[in-house]
């Protein structure tokens, strides 16, 4: 089984170095597309490839990248943004790629750069992410004295590459929100349309993917679009990084063929639950998506699959619950973040998170009020999308109005049991 | 082009958002974060109404009206049972941490939280839980903060920072603590932070001045009114309860000043309450009383030859009142010679030349800009907040062609980012707070007379037959030019604040140059000292000096001085020499001042609030503002019906539409005068138009302690209003309206219902008729620049006096306003940073100053920066009378 992005990580190890890299094939790609193909090639191939955003949304990639002006009428200086910013709960897999490889996502930001002719690049890295900002110090060093960055490779085409380290908000994963921050703005995200292939950073057209998507652009240029849709099982094309945190036996990450299903990654890979505890559900793709449970196990874990299945792929990194876990307290504990890490911009998100929150803190501390369940049904739904200013309420109500759907007893049982039940034992 | 809303078909227009149209249309949906002139962000989500894709789609989709184009053929619903959960759903959010405290608080009955929680049907509170709450801040005299109340809107810190460019009020936290405010306790920095007491949709900042003698709005008499601090006449709502002015609100005009007002203009009303008021007429200092007096007076009239000093702040009844008495050749308008020319030579530019003078909001509209010598920040703040949105027509032109709709504020917004059009700025100060510098393509700091010369040398670049000017500036004058000849709209800017004929000129000359090229001439607007000095100009009479020369030839026994303080028009000593010599000196006024107290008859005259008239602004549209209120005494009139008294003929003008028709005939300028405003006969089916809005309390009560039966309320024979409660509950014309209110809007916000399109021209049309208008294709007489070996070698180590105005302090009236003078300059002489250094005085010394060989005054050194060398400034205002052009001497103590 081919594993193109995790070929070259060593856990615990130090990633390759330019030389290193170039020794397994790095930045064959950039010479073949800078040398032979031009801009819009490298988008046709990426759109033929058929590669969907890793971030979450699954947006198709080349498209995002035709939407971009292109010819001498543009507005310049159009840019490209490595979102790095991931803060999602649960969610780690940018992170073993910043960490393990940097070559390969410099290699994939110039190529998109390449593609949409944008005179600068930005990764934008999570504060926390320490490590990775070393290493992509180091590499963006290395790429840069070997000519992959400003005249890349002596071909005309100019990029200047930037690192900017976040000041740390969820927010800020958010691609408008990002380049507000980016700006030096409050990260709050702007509305849509113009999207940002059209005015975005500094009102230029600007082009934001995520880390494990720019990760893969190396390899469909290399190895072409058709090799990279065979790598996926089902409609969806390519690798993708899976994850499974929770109470499983062997929590972690796997780059897997698009398109595993759920009970592969959690049996095989994670090692099934820890003795004693059985699966309850899991939120596939991060805090922000809907629960799976017992009975979509076998549901393959591509966008479409997942989404027919109520939910969203997400980043692809499942959060598991178990029976002997309280869910009413994992939603307690999530909800805190969403409503500490709401921007504050649109009335839903900032006003109604922390009154769901209170109502879960309520029902937890043994406060609860008859009316409370329903009162949480109703932010589920008010919370819902095309209601709020971005995603990140709605994020926050799918796992809350999943929980109501699947485990809506164990909420009730909080109310009528003055308190949580599971901490009785 | 129409959209469909819950099934009805409404006229609409596709550059337009659903909710603008719809509130344009009469219907009721809630809103907070959108404003008219601040345009749509979608951040409160309370507009929220269902879209259908055509009318087979019965699901819809929610989408917020602010956020939506008012596609031609969209279906919406605003009933749909599914778009009002979720609006009442979000007041609900809204209203979680709100203190619920309208009985204390001053925005209680006019505010639009108020009003929107009641439209979108939120009746019981479901949470339990804490409220969060926060600390306020100090935020100056003007507006008091109380953040508890916030809702989140964001319109303050859009109006502040985006639309008004302040500085220093910000947006700081985030999630469910989002704060509005400055960095720490202090004045707000601004000169338009009033605004954020309307803009602002419930009680977080609200009128301190108003809160120190407090009354609720349903409670306020209100009539139309207009600013009388500056030249800019922007239109005003005076609210009066029990005899005293409560505040001033911004009244709408399409036409002049929008939604805003400075904060000078909403906060220099007190002037009307002040303690140094004339109330009652005293004759040689003893108070008299009204039946005395008049007849005392004839007869003094009678016996001498009386000459007649008129005033740039009186109305233009009253200076035309003044001519009549005294005759046309012992007139004389109430401003030195200097400033009397400055006037003079405005007006004959803007009747006799081709260039057109925009109105406050067509400046708005204009895309490159010249200000030649004028700190308009300081002088007209509010045409400076017009200039900074106009150096965004410019750049946000990539916004439209990016298919962004103008409304979309962010997405403009980031468009043209720091981008700015042409806006070039030459004068010899800038205000205080630099206030557009910082918008400035290029800024120019010289003398007057070289701000003049740059003017011609950009008028030659211009047109070739158009004089040329000394070459001092290098390719400034061409860039410049082509900057304007380039722009879809130029526009001049400049006006008396300099002090110098040859600015005024030379701004004239540029913008006929402009039409070289364009066929067209640029526009072009003046900025004058006061409220009605065009108005008093253009009744005519000879200047000061001159009055005070025909007293000194003893042709005149005796001076009727109207609405004036000589000692802030000339100096000291031939102030004094003038009354020493007459005989007998009655003064007319509603302030008492140095003037007044010379007085040998001193008749209490009313405010803009007690008497109706007319007010010539900048633009040259006669302005009416309608008397707010009756005042206690019945000794304060009109200064014209006073006058008409001194003529023992009380029955020559019995009301203002009589004196206006005299005025009409007399001078044709005038003619279109009565159609400012209304004739005092005009009724709404029948009725007068009631000052007061149908709640008001107190009526019976309110006089109890006096009277047991309720008074009669007072007659008004000059207008059409009644001071009642009772009468026509709607006006057909907008302009006449006292005060905004509809069913369900009790806020400032009730205006959607006043107009036929957001932003638009009242319904009935703007007030104002302008009385200049430009001779279309006129050719330019240009002027010729002033000549540097043509001027008069100045005295050796003697510094040219420029005047420095202040936004607070410089203007009469509105420095009585305690608030205004809080942030008033002490009287202080201003060096620029070379020569203060190169004469070895330093911050705060004390130094001697002399003008032009006069009498010593020692005031204490201000270093500002970008005073040219060889100038000396001195605050307008702190310092009475500040002879711009003379020649000072200053030395070291």
């Amino acid at each position: 089984m081919e594993r193109p992005l995790t070929r070259n990580i060593r856990p615990g190890a130090e990633p390759l170095d330019l030389d290193g890299t170039r020794r397994a094939g790095g930045y064959q790609a950039l010479e073949k597309a800078v040398r032979t193909m031009t801009p819009s090639e490298v988008t046709a191939v990426v759109k033929a490839a058929n590669l969907r955003g890793r971030g979450g949304a699954g947006f198709p990639a080349g498209v995002k990248w035709e939407l971009v002006p292109m010819g001498p009428d543009a507005r310049r200086p159009k840019a490209l943004v490595a979102n790095a910013d991931e803060m999602e709960p649960g969610t780690f897999k940018d992170r073993l790629l910043l960490e393990g490889d940097p070559h390969q996502l410099l290699e994939g930001v110039i190529l998109a750069a390449y593609a949409i002719q944008a005179e600068v690049a930005w990764i934008f890295l999570r504060w926390e992410y320490q490590l990775a900002r070393r290493r992509l110090q180091q590499a963006i060093a290395e790429a840069r004295e070997a000519g992959y960055v400003g005249d890349v490779l002596g071909s005309g085409f100019r990029l200047d590459l930037r690192l900017h380290v976040s000041a740390g908000r969820y927010m800020c994963g958010e691609e408008t929100a990002l380049l507000n921050a980016l700006e030096g703005k409050r990260a709050v995200p702007r509305a849509k349309p113009p999207f940002p292939q059209v005015s975005g950073l500094w009102g230029r057209p600007t082009v934001v993917n995520n880390v494990e998507t720019l990760c893969c652009v190396p390899h469909i240029v290399d190895k072409g679009a058709e090799w990279f849709r065979k790598l996926g099982r089902g409609p969806d094309a390519g690798t993708k990084l899976y994850g499974a945190s929770g109470k499983v036996r062997r929590p972690g990450l796997w780059e897997l063929p698009m398109g595993t299903t759920l009970r592969e990654v959690l049996e095989e890979h994670a090692g099934g639950m820890r003795e004693g505890l059985r699966f309850r559900g899991a939120l596939p793709g991060g805090a922000s998506t809907d629960f799976l449970v017992e009975e979509h196990l076998d549901v393959p874990l591509d966008f479409e699959s997942v989404q027919k299945a109520g939910s969203r792929l997400g980043t692809g990194t499942m959060i598991v619950l178990d029976d002997r876990t309280c869910p009413v307290g994992v939603l307690e504990n999530l909800e805190r973040f969403f409503a500490r890490e709401s921007c504050g911009w649109c009335t839903p998100c900032r006003e109604g998170l922390p009154w769901v929150h209170e109502v879960l803190r309520a029902l937890e501390e043994g406060r609860g009020q008859a009316g409370d369940v329903d009162l949480l049904a109703h932010h589920a739904r008010m919370l819902g999308p095309g209601i709020t200013f971005c995603a990140l309420a709605p994020g926050a109500a799918a796992p809350l109005g999943s929980a109501l759907g699947h485990f809506r007893e164990d909420f009730e049982e909080h109310v009528k049991q003055r308190g949580c039940p599971w901490r009785r034992d | 082009m129409a959209i469909w809303i819950d099934g009805r078909r409404h006229e609409a227009d596709p550059e337009r958002n659903i909710l603008d149209v719809c509130l344009s249309r009469g219907l009721d949906l809630p809103y907070f974060c959108w404003h008219p002139a601040l345009g749509s962000v979608g951040a409160c989500r309370q507009c929220a109404v269902k879209v259908f894709k055509d009318d087979k789609d019965t699901r819809g989709r929610l989408a917020m009206a602010c956020m939506t184009p008012a596609k031609d053929g969209t279906r919406l619903s605003i009933d749909d049972a599914e778009a009002r959960e979720l609006r009442r759903s979000v007041i609900e959010w809204l209203m979680l941490n709100h203190p619920h405290d309208c009985p204390v608080c001053d925005e209680g009955g006019e505010c639009h939280l108020q009003d929107m929680t009641v439209m979108a049907g939120h009746l019981v509170r479901r949470t339990r839980f804490e409220k969060r709450t926060f600390r306020n801040q100090y935020l100056g005299p003007f507006v008091r903060h109380e953040m508890n109340r916030c809702i989140q809107c964001y319109r303050c810190v859009r109006f502040y920072a985006d639309h008004a460019g302040g500085k220093d009020l910000g947006v700081f936290g985030a999630h469910d603590a989002v704060y509005f405010g400055r960095h720490a306790d202090g004045v707000l920095e601004s000169a338009f932070a009033g605004n954020l007491v309307e803009v602002c949709p419930t009680g977080v900042f609200t009128d301190r001045t108003l809160g120190r003698h407090y009354v609720r709005k349903w409670d306020l008499q209100t009539a139309p009114s207009v600013c009388v601090h500056c030249s800019l006449g922007c239109n005003t709502t005076p609210g009066e309860r029990a005899g005293s002015l409560r505040r001033i609100r911004a009244r709408y005009s399409g036409a002049v000043n929008g939604w805003f007002l400075c904060d000078r203009g909403r906060y220099g009303y007190e002037f009307v309450n002040s303690e140094r008021r004339v109330r009652r007429p005293f004759v040689r200092g003893e108070a008299a009383t009204s039946e005395v007096t008049p007849a005392a007076l004839a007869r003094a009239w009678s016996k001498g030859r009386v000459l007649g000093i008129g005033s740039p702040r009186a109305s233009v009844e009253s200076n035309y009142a003044l001519a009549a008495l005294v005759g046309p050749e012992r007139f004389h308008q109430g401003t030195s010679a200097a400033q009397t020319a400055l006037v003079a030579t405005i007006i004959r530019i803007l009747r006799e030349g081709p260039a057109r003078t925009p109105s406050l909001r067509e400046v708005e509209r204009c895309d490159a800009v010249l200000v030649l010598g004028e700190d308009v920040a300081s002088t007209a703040p509010m045409l400076a907040l017009a200039l900074r949105q106009s150096v965004r027509r410019q750049p946000e032109r990539a916004a439209l062609e990016l298919g962004i709709p103008g409304w979309q504020d962010g997405a403009v917004r980031e468009v043209v980012g720091n981008r700015k059009g042409p806006l070039f700025i030459a004068a010899s100060v800038a205000n205080e707070a630099r206030e557009l510098d910082e918008l400035a393509t290029r800024t120019v700091r010289a003398a007057p007379e070289d701000v003049a010369r740059l003017g011609f040398a950009v008028a030659h670049a211009l047109d070739a037959s158009a004089p040329e000017a000394d070459g001092l500036f290098g390719r400034l004058p061409a860039q410049i030019a082509g900057a304007l000849a380039g722009a879809e709209r130029p526009l001049v800017v400049s006006g008396t604040g300099a002090g110098s004929e040859a600015v005024i000129q030379a701004a004239a000359s540029v913008a006929w140059a402009a039409g070289a090229g364009r066929g067209r001439a640029a526009e072009l607007v003046y900025v004058v000292p006061e409220c009605n000095s065009l108005g008093a100009a253009l009744i005519g009479g000879r200047s000061l000096a001159e009055a005070f020369a025909a007293m000194e030839r003893g042709e005149v026994t005796g001076a009727i001085i109207l609405e004036n303080d000589l000692y802030r028009r000339a100096p000291e000593a031939d102030v004094d020499a003038f009354l020493d010599r007459a005989g007998h000196v009655v003064v007319i006024d509603h302030l008492a001042h140095d003037t007044a107290s010379r007085a040998s008859t001193l008749l209490p005259a009313a405010t803009f609030a007690e008497s109706s008239g007319t007010f010539v602004n900048n633009e040259g549209r006669a302005q009416r503002f309608f008397q707010v209120f009756d005042p206690d005494s019945t000794d304060i009139r009109p200064s014209w019906r006073w006058i008409a008294a001194l003529d023992g003929a009380t029955d020559r003008w019995p009301n203002l539409d009589e004196l206006q028709a005299a005025l009409a005939r007399e001078l044709p300028i005038f003619g279109e005068i009565a159609a400012a405003g209304v004739p005092a006969e005009y009724r709404v089916r029948g009725a007068r138009i009631p000052r007061a809005l149908h709640r008001q309390s107190g009526r019976t009560a309110i006089t109890a302690n006096r009277e047991l039966h309720e008074p009669r309320p007072p007659e008004d024979p000059d207008s059409p209003f009644a001071f009642s409660m009772e009468g026509a509950p709607r006006v057909p014309l907008a302009r006449l309206a006292p005060e905004v209110w509809a069913p369900g809007w009790n806020s400032c916000q009730a205006l959607n219902r006043f107009s036929a399109e957001i932003g638009g021209a009242l319904l009935g049309g703007d007030p104002g008729v302008r009385l200049l208008e430009p001779i279309e294709g006129a050719p330019p007489a240009y002027f010729s620049p002033p000549r540097v070996d043509s001027l008069p070698e100045p005295p050796p180590d003697s510094l040219l006096v420029v005047a420095l105005h202040h936004v607070f302090g410089s203007e009469e009236l509105s420095a009585l306003a305690p608030g205004v003078a809080e942030l008033a300059p002490k009287p202080y002489v201003a060096l620029g940073e070379e020569e203060a250094l190169e004469r070895g005085v330093s911050e705060r010394e004390e130094v001697d100053l002399s003008i032009d060989g006069g009498p010593i005054l020692t005031l204490p050194v201000r270093i500002r920066p970008g005073l040219p060398r060889g100038a000396v400034g001195l605050p307008a205002g702190p310092v009475r009378f500040v002879p711009a052009g003379s020649r000072a001497r200053i030395s070291k103590r």
